[in-house]
């Protein structure tokens, strides 16, 4: 369910169930979904019970940015579109559902999905021109937007509590805090919540990519001008992909927002989003593993640092070394190179025990010669 | 039947296509020309990538430049390009799938039109295999399968033999030829290599420099002293 197009042998199987007019699961994917099961069950059921409140608030901020990172990589993996303003994007959604349940009393997953729709719209605009821009120049147009929201918003403020249309009010002394689910109040609780919110979000983009906008993008990765004569509107596409990954990213927001209380625009500085594009290319854009693996990366690291009283700069050089290594010898990243590492050691090992008996072989021929 | 009038490309002061006048009629027709002549600017027109500078193209009674790039393949127009580009991602079947799709054919017959136009060009693998695990041969096969399927009214072809060994080559312009008479489209083979071009065209066009030189009968034409002069590069005798 999550490595789709990845692996060859998951389209392989997509391709042959569909061709077979049935849709029984090979083995691989028995296997492949049966770990996704028991990997989220232990998540949901077992995580919270054995981490700290400390390490399970960490934990939560890593599902949000594994969202943030699943956005990006639908941009980067799917359709080559470099961004480095996904942390502007991410506040936006923030700022959304934050207006939204100060303001109303609609349930939670409804704030959710509106924050992602308002997201989807402004992300959708805002990236609009930069679509005729690639590379470079699209990163540097997505860095300078995101500067710019970041300026909005330290202007703006966040919403906390007050009347309007910015929700703010400066003079207030008592600040509510941004409410959560009623079912989920607590820390563990909240973070079990964002782990689904997070399963559904991964759902949403698996289905994209095994079906009409998965496949379209794969030939706009490949070459544009080719995929146009295939009858591909690749404008359309590209910003179906800027729509998928900006509700994403939204919703993400949106699950940031709860999990922190208090939402603050220093929270959002634009280079963030550099780091963002540093852990996805780390962990593998072409892959929903790699989300999983950025979003540790991006939340994990830092909190296993600060609690072993290492400095956060460390990480700034460990995630530029990083970046540098993943591009020159895994370009698919750690979610693509890991696995295939411990095939490969597991056999260099497998290799060390059976050694021994080939040795033995050449000792004796050696010995009978003189 | 494809009608080209006045048809001229200038890239800044570089002339691709000189007012470039030709009839296809039907069934396969070969064109030709050496390195640099205009073949896949002329291409890129049909494709919608290139914007001529004046010049029209009727194709089956409609003006083609008019038709926006990608709403081509959905008219009927398919290419395959001089560098293969099958879809690494992809299976076969969605590489040709995809085409079938985005060409605004009907979802229900999908499967069978698919598997009909691989079975077709003889690719003899699985349909659910990567395109990674296939050889040369088989992509160019593949690219041609992606050309037939779904349809089309006209088919160009750039180039498809290029880098494969003479027998692949044999097989490739079986299909070839028999393109016109299956789907009904009128198909334009671009090559270098005359004895496929002579092989599967009953008429064929010759540019050089971007200038329509000859066109006719394909044994004709390849007889035409402009023609041979082109390509072996005589000086002109005044």
């Amino acid at each position: 369910m999550l490595d789709v197009a990845e692996s060859p042998d998951s389209a392989d199987s997509t391709a042959s169930a569909r061709l077979s007019g049935l849709r029984l699961p090979t083995r691989p994917t028995l296997i492949r979904s049966a770990v996704i099961v028991v990997l989220l069950v232990f998540v949901l059921l077992g995580l919270p019970q054995l981490l700290s409140l400390y390490y399970v608030d960490a934990m939560t901020q890593v599902t949000v940015y594994a969202m943030v990172a699943l956005g990006l990589g639908v941009l980067v993996g799917r359709v080559g579109l470099m961004s480095l303003g996904q942390v502007a994007v991410l506040a936006v959604g923030a700022w959304s559902a934050a207006r939204l349940l100060f303001g109303t009393g609609q349930p939670y997953p409804l704030v959710l999905l509106e924050a992602g729709l308002v997201t989807m719209i402004l992300g959708t605009v805002l990236l609009l021109p930069a679509l005729r821009l690639r590379g470079l120049y699209l990163a540097l147009i997505t860095l300078m937007l995101a500067g710019a929201v970041t300026v909005v918003l330290a202007t703006l403020n966040f919403p906390n509590g007050g009347h309007g249309f910015t929700g703010y009010n400066g003079n207030q002394t008592h600040i509510p805090p941004i409410r959560r689910p009623s079912i989920a109040t607590s820390d563990p609780a909240y973070f079990r919540y964002a782990v689904v919110v997070a399963v559904v979000m991964f759902a949403l983009v698996a289905i994209h990519i095994r079906t009409r906008p998965g496949r379209a993008w794969a030939a706009i990765r490949q070459s544009e001008p080719a995929a146009l004569t295939v009858g591909i509107n690749t404008t359309l596409y590209k910003l179906w992909a800027v729509a998928l990954a900006s509700f994403v990213t939204g919703v993400a927001g949106g699950v940031y927002a709860g999990a922190v209380h208090y939402l603050y625009s220093i929270d959002f500085p634009a280079y963030t989003s550099i780091t963002i594009l540093a852990v996805v290319l780390m962990g593998g854009a072409y892959s929903l593993w790699g989300a999983v693996v950025a979003g540790l990366l991006m939340q994990l690291l830092p909190a296993l640092l600060q609690n072993w009283g290492v400095s956060n700069d460390w990480l700034t050089i460990l995630f530029g070394i990083g970046v540098v290594q993943v591009l020159t010898t895994a370009p698919r990243g750690l979610a693509d190179q890991f696995p295939k590492d411990m095939a490969k050691l597991g056999k260099l090992l497998a290799g060390l025990v059976r050694r021994p008996v080939p040795a033995a072989v050449p000792e004796t021929t050696g010995g009978e010669t003189p | 039947m494809i009608e080209v009038s006045g048809l001229t490309v200038r890239f800044g002061g570089v002339t691709s296509l000189d007012n470039m006048s030709v009839t296809f009629e039907a069934g396969t027709c070969g064109l030709i020309g050496p390195n640099g002549a205009g073949k896949t600017t002329f291409f890129n027109v049909l494709s919608g990538f290139v914007r001529p500078a004046s010049g029209s193209v009727r194709a089956f009674g409609d003006d083609l430049l008019s038709i926006v790039h990608f709403r081509r393949a959905r008219w009927g127009v398919r290419r395959t390009f001089q560098t293969e580009q099958a879809i690494e991602e992809l299976s076969v079947f969605d590489n040709v799938g995809l085409v079938h799709e985005h060409a605004g054919q009907p979802r229900a017959s999908r499967r069978a039109d698919v598997l009909d136009a691989i079975s077709f060009v003889g690719l003899d693998v699985d349909p659910a295999s990567p395109v990674g695990t296939l050889g040369v041969g088989q992509r160019r096969l593949l690219e041609v399968a992606r050309a037939v399927v779904g349809h089309p009214r006209l088919v160009l072809l750039d180039e498809p033999a290029a880098g494969l060994p003479d027998a692949e080559t044999e097989g490739l312009a079986e299909v070839i030829r028999q393109i016109p008479a299956r789907t009904g489209a009128l198909t334009i083979l671009v090559d270098h290599d005359m004895s496929l071009v002579s092989g599967c065209c009953e008429t064929t066009a010759v540019l050089d420099f971007g200038e329509l030189i000859a066109s006719g009968p394909t044994a004709q034409v390849l007889r035409d002293e402009r023609v041979v002069r082109a390509y072996l590069g005589t000086a002109e005798v005044a």
